[in-house]
């Protein structure tokens, strides 16, 4: 047989290899990983921010929303829940286009998102899907950084037109007008302004597929300064199919223009209405053209149209009425009189960036905003949020010490939180609670009492909450008498002393410390920073239009870092690039970047972090994006900066934010890219992609709990992600993985004593995953089982088996659960189910055995079982259930086994009747007493819901049993009592069984013998074991 | 129990596609065709029966699934000594068991329609699928299971959801090895998880009389474990049929 010697041909192929390659086995990404997984806890109840909508041409159930950093996610229920589709790829998207002759198949996505805010991430191309979004493909442009539109030929699916706005941080030759004809295999620029000027917008006239519309804009930003608009920035028409483009201007004013946002009514295609950011602000606001662009009107200047162009610069025609249009803005505003008059939309979060309408009602619109997806039915009156979509982004995140564990973080434009990381029947919206306004970034606990930190942006206030007394201070720093201007990021850093637990740091340009909580700050350093004055004294930063929001301040403290091993060895990064330390809590302080190799000059240091392995130890995490280096640097030092070692590979995808150590395995690092999370398990040689549940989203920030072992990462665009118990990651070596099976050593499996109450949200929230409460068994396999058997068990400690479970196959690690349930009782048969039969009793705590059987291989691995430690239960009273338990247990089980018995009689006594007519008189006056007796023992009428019949000795015994067993504590008196009671009944029916099956059955055995009908019972044990 | 019903059902679909076995889409299906024992041997096949059990809330249930030629399939469970249709079709007409009054019924028009669309499946879709009015694709290499498989995308027939025509998709992950398929993805088309994946697994390949099945498979989370498999199975036809109302429930004493 073909298989067999496929078998064995490459069992050979494998001797071979693993003969060859015992020294060094690598593996990478999913062939090690396996069953790891990450787990998603939100929160969706701020959701985050969306930068673009689509809808399905003909299928108004069908929606599309891209966002800014957590992916595309797809409605396919008209916009009452969404699914994300585009986990492995990266997740700031500027546009998304559906082929409108092939909308179920094909999909177009523009990375980069286009509202160029501070925080903006980046773009790695274009992707298309042909399956509806199940699978992506990138179709190249891989330098386009954020592409601000799609349009796919509404004849032709090859044909598609890219709009890329291009590099935001930094010139780029890849900026304008691409075409493909062959379905984007190969694509054409066909149009390009200059390195500094990209095409932020392109509309195609639905009615002539050779007139579009391209709007250019000149814009940049660094890490000090945003300038919008230029002499470069345009509104083009073509009307040969992109071929040549013409400016068309009649109307506009004279001068630079900024961005200009375009749209075309669908119902009158020589309706066009464009937003214009200009040099005078009278000038600025929405100008109509009513002859396809040949001249424009000026009509409005209102708040909701000129505000922050470079962030809202969309505008949406009603599809059926070119009268109605809508402006993306702060609040967003609406016309209804063709842009003379606006009145702002209904109430939701603000900062809305896209609008669209439903195909086939106009009332129905969908809004794309800072806080998530909202829909309206009432013509944008009264929107209502979307509470599905965990997009949230994370600036940073902190843990605490309690279990469950919480987590602190701030959000972009929503706030400070915490919540829990465990929740009865889920983490949800309710979990969650505020602690801060405005930008939320870094929220620290106190590590030892109730309070806790937080801040705004550019800390324009830091906060100290007691959530005990509810005491709310304002505690940052400020400038005194003789002291220059305090600068703090937009994101500041603050930081706790694991030594001294009422120290608490905050970084302008300066390192302040306080021993009391934030009360009194001493200056603990000089300026650390490059202190460059034509980096940090920029007036009126915005260009055309002003946007003095402090989003650029710059040459300040970004990440501060006091040694786990040694209080007065603290670490300060900067956002200019200095790398600062003192060994002497900040007496005389050190800078230490010319020491890093390679690191190109005021390249942002993003993140320190001091080793538990060695006060010298530290590991500096650079990134330039700001810069326009999408570089990955990430150093380790050993001798407090003197030297240092890159520690990145070419397998790093992403430029890096945030490095988290493990606390036991000095060679076990996470790594936070742009592009999701890596690990390495041998000190950076190697990298792995971890991708399990885990989107190639941006990880701002990292924890481990010391406790759990969780890796907990803040990410800025999907909410908090947990990877649960990092343990096997720290056990893996070469010796282990060269071995068929190996089981991981995991803390103790312990019991959890928890109700099952809880889940309060609707069916359209978002609800964040529990981690296991199940024993975990955890086994890493050298290949992949798929031929032959492979069976798992769980005995105890003298090899009696207890339960049997389902093992895990894959190669690399895998992880099985097991709930500490025993074998459920067999439960009688009767007319419904007995939902006894789902309770299984529960294991005492104790040693177990997990057995692997492997075709003829069985491999073994012992691990403990305890209690829950928080558990006030004596373990008499523990003995008590557990005797209880069983009894009823054996007593559903006697019971199942003699309703076994009466049917069997029964079908014989029929099969009897049914060959000797003689016999019908006698034998259904005795069918008559046994169903009379079954009739005692289970019900045989009714269904399973309302229409349930009286309970039987079944039903009682099942009930009693399953509450004694779901416990944990001995049996209430009551519940005694109610034993005995049933136990009385028990035993009178089974007695009653035992006389009526005496008294009957020399007479129907005899008859059955006479009529050659054998009547052969089960023994009691193989009927429960069947 | 509705949830059961649901799952069950939902794994008995996965697995008719799945289970019955089967550089160019072709050679991958043609050597997958040949390594489960061969196109003539499962052209012969007229049924087959598996018993198998799954795992339901701690409880091990016996599943017992039928498929013969011509649409003709049932998946019962056994549960507290009653036998459950978790889903059964005659090629016409499909059915179930609702687990609240143990009666038959039907199921709704959308999903019967879409169900009658793979009577011609049995043994396995992708044998001669092209005469079944399918279409396969090779996509690519890709690490499914911590292997390397190769994965085939399989169109069939468009469906109905919720009366919009959808294409009905699969994706194979065919172990390269032994081109085997050990994954299958499909789109979950409608309850809460809509839009997201569903995956099932296949392992323990074993040989039933020269034709070889997957003996363990994961159907989107539940576990099943094939003990026996029947060949060309004896079944009374009746077992496919929608079952006449029963008589009415003697009055409760």
């Amino acid at each position: 047989m073909k298989i067999s010697k496929l078998f064995i041909a490459s069992s050979i192929v494998l001797s071979i290899y693993t003969s060859s390659a015992q020294d060094k086995v690598i593996l990478k990404g999913k062939e090690l990983f396996g069953d790891l997984e990450a787990r998603h806890i939100g929160p969706a109840l701020m959701s985050g921010r969306t930068t673009d909508l689509a809808l399905h041409p003909t299928n108004n159930k069908i929606v599309y929303v891209a966002t800014a950093g957590g992916g595309v996610w797809k409605s396919s229920d008209g916009g009452a829940t969404f699914a994300p589709i585009f986990d492995e790829h990266i997740q700031s998207i500027g546009c998304i286009a559906i082929d409108p002759s092939k909308p179920d198949q094909n999909i177009w996505v523009g990375t980069g998102e286009v509202w160029t805010r501070n925080s903006v991430s980046v773009g790695d191309g274009i992707y298309k899907s042909t399956d509806g979004g199940q699978n992506w493909k990138n179709m190249g442009l891989p330098k386009s950084d954020r592409i601000g539109a799609i349009i796919v030929d509404s004849k032709n699916s090859d044909i598609v037109w890219v709009a890329v706005l291009g590099a935001l941080w930094g010139d780029s030759d890849d900026r304008g007008i691409y075409k493909t004809i062959d379905g984007g295999i190969t694509w054409n620029k066909v149009f390009y302004v200059d390195n500094k000027t990209g095409c932020s917008d392109l509309i195609i006239d639905a009615n002539d597929s050779n007139i579009m519309y391209a709007s250019f804009w000149e814009f940049r930003r660094t890490g000090w300064s945003f300038s919008s608009g230029g002499t470069k920035s345009a509104l083009y028409k073509s009307i040969d199919g992109g071929k040549t483009w013409n400016k068309i201007h009649n109307g506009f004013p004279e001068g630079q223009l900024g961005r200009i946002a375009i749209t075309i009514a669908p119902s009158n295609s020589t309706i066009l209405y464009s937003v214009l950011e200009t040099e005078k602000k009278e000038n600025n606001g929405l100008y109509r053209s009513d002859d396809s662009g040949a001249s424009w009107k000026h009509l409005n200047s209102d708040f909701g149209l000129v505000v922050r162009p470079f962030y809202f610069s969309r505008i949406t025609v009603d599809p059926k009425n070119a009268q109605i249009i809508v402006k993306a803005g702060l609040s967003g505003s609406i016309s209804r009189d063709g842009g003379k008059t606006f009145k702002s939309l209904g109430d939701m979060h603000s900062d809305i960036h896209d609008i669209v309408f439903d195909i086939n009602d106009s009332n129905r619109m969908y809004f794309a905003t800072d806080g998530g997806v909202y829909r309206s039915w009432d013509g944008g009156s009264t929107p209502e949020m979307v509470s599905n979509i965990p997009v949230s982004q994370f600036y940073h995140v902190s843990i605490d010490d309690k279990e469950p564990y919480n987590v602190y973080g701030g959000l972009q434009d929503n706030g400070s939180w915490y919540g829990p990381t465990k929740s009865p029947g889920g983490v949800e919206s309710r979990d969650w609670t505020r602690i801060g306004q405005g930008d939320g970034f870094r929220v620290l606990k106190h590590p030892t009492k109730n309070i806790i930190y937080s801040e705004m942006q550019g800390a324009e206030n830091v906060w100290r909450f007691n959530t005990d007394t509810q005491e709310l201070i304002t505690i940052q720093p400020l400038a005194v008498k003789g002291e220059p201007k305090l600068r703090f990021n937009w994101n500041a850093p603050m930081e706790v002393s694991k030594k001294q637990t009422d120290r608490f740091y905050m970084g302008s340009q300066f390192v302040h410390k306080s021993e009391d909580m934030g009360r009194t700050w001493t200056k603990i350093s000089p300026d650390l920073t490059t202190n460059d004055k034509l980096k940090y004294d920029i007036k009126n930063p915005g260009g055309l239009s002003n946007d003095n929001s402090g989003a650029e301040k710059h040459c300040t403290i970004f990440t501060i870092a006091e040694s786990p091993v040694n209080e007065n060895v603290i670490w300060a990064g900067t956002d200019d690039g200095n790398i600062q330390i003192t060994q002497d809590g900040g007496k005389t302080w050190n800078n230490v970047i010319a020491n890093i190799i390679g690191l190109p000059k005021n390249t942002w240091c993003y993140h320190i972090e001091a080793s538990v392995f060695g006060a010298g130890t530290a590991y500096a995490v650079f990134e330039g994006h700001a810069k326009n280096d999408y570089a990955a640097y990430t150093y380790k030092t050993t001798d407090f900066g003197k030297t240092w070692k890159s520690i990145i590979t070419a397998d790093v995808d992403g430029f890096v934010r945030n490095i988290q150590e493990d606390f036991k395995n000095e060679n076990l690092l996470f790594l936070g890219t742009e592009k999701g999370l890596y690990i390495t398990i041998d000190g950076g040689n190697n990298w792995s992609h971890f991708t399990n549940k885990m989107p190639s989203v941006a990880i701002h920030y990292m924890e481990l709990n010391p406790k759990t072992n969780d890796l907990v990462m803040a990410t800025h665009g999907r909410g908090i992600i947990i990877i649960d118990d990092i343990t096997p990651l720290r056990q893996i070596n070469q010796e282990m993985l060269n071995k068929d099976v190996h089981f991981f050593d995991l803390k103790n499996a312990v019991i959890e004593e928890q109700s099952n109450f809880g889940q309060t949200a609707t069916e359209l929230e978002f609800v964040g995953n529990n981690p296991s409460s199940s024993a975990q068994i955890i086994y890493y396999l050298k290949k992949r089982h798929t031929m032959g058997k492979m069976e798992m068990e769980i005995q105890d400690t003298n090899g009696n088996k207890i339960i049997t479970l389902v093992p895990k196959k894959q190669k690399g690690i895998n992880v099985v659960n097991w709930d500490y349930n025993m074998k459920n009782p067999k439960i009688a048969a009767g007319k419904t189910i007995s939902y006894a039969g789902f309770t299984a009793p529960r294991v005492q705590e104790g040693t177990y055995k997990a057995v692997l059987t492997k075709g003829k291989e069985v491999y073994t691995h012992e691990f403990k079982v305890v209690n829950d430690p928080k558990s006030a239960i004596a373990p008499n009273d523990r003995l008590k259930q557990q005797i209880t338990t069983r009894a009823l247990f054996n007593m559903n089980e006697e019971l199942a086994y003699s309703v076994y018995e009466v049917d069997e009689i029964l079908k014989l006594i029929n099969q009897i009747i049914a060959k000797n007519k003689n016999f019908i008189k006698e034998g259904t006056k005795m069918k008559a007493l046994f169903d009379a007796l079954k009739f005692k023992m289970v019900v045989t009428t009714g269904d399973g819901y309302v229409g349930t019949a009286d309970p039987q000795l079944r039903e009682k015994l099942g009930e009693l049993y399953a509450t004694i067993a779901g416990n944990f504590t001995a049996p209430s008196s009551s519940q005694i009592d109610n034993m005995e009671s049933v136990k009385i009944s028990f035993d009178e029916i089974l007695n009653e069984f035992k006389s009526l099956k005496t008294k009957n059955e020399g007479v129907y055995l005899k008859q059955a013998a006479a009529n050659g009908l054998p009547f052969i019972l089960k023994s009691f044990t193989d009927f429960i074991s069947e | 129990m509705k949830t059961l019903q649901l799952t069950v059902l939902g794994l008995f679909f996965a697995l008719s596609t799945a289970t019955s076995f089967a550089q160019t889409a072709d050679e991958i299906i043609n050597k997958y065709i040949k390594n489960i024992g061969g196109a003539d041997k499962l052209k012969a096949l007229n049924g087959i029966k598996m018993n198998m059990v799954t795992n339901y809330g701690g409880m091990e249930l016996p599943v017992e699934m039928v498929q013969l030629t011509g649409g003709k399939q049932y998946v019962k469970i056994n549960m507290q000594g009653k036998e459950i249709t978790q889903m059964a079709s005659d090629g016409a007409t499909v059915w179930s068991t609702n687990f609240m009054t143990m009666s038959a019924e039907k199921s709704d028009a959308e999903n019967t329609e879409n169900a009658k669309l793979s009577n011609a499946d049995f043994p396995d879709a992708m044998l001669d699928y092209k005469v079944k009015g399918y279409s396969a694709e090779f996509i690519g290499k890709e690490t499914k299971e911590g292997t390397e498989c190769l994965k085939v995308k399989f169109t069939k027939k468009p469906i109905k959801v919720d009366g919009v025509q959808t294409d009905d998709v699969s994706y194979f992950y065919f172990e390269t090895e032994n081109y085997l398929p050990i994954a299958v993805e499909v789109e979950i088309k409608s309850g809460p998880m809509k839009g997201q994946k569903s995956v099932s697994t296949m392992s323990d390949y074993q040989e039933v009389e020269g034709l070889f099945f997957p003996f363990a498979m994961n159907m989107s989370g539940q576990d099943l474990k094939i003990k026996k498999i029947t060949l060309n199975p004896t079944v009374d036809s009746n077992a496919f049929a929608f079952p006449a109302p029963a008589a009415a429930e003697p009055a409760k004493k």
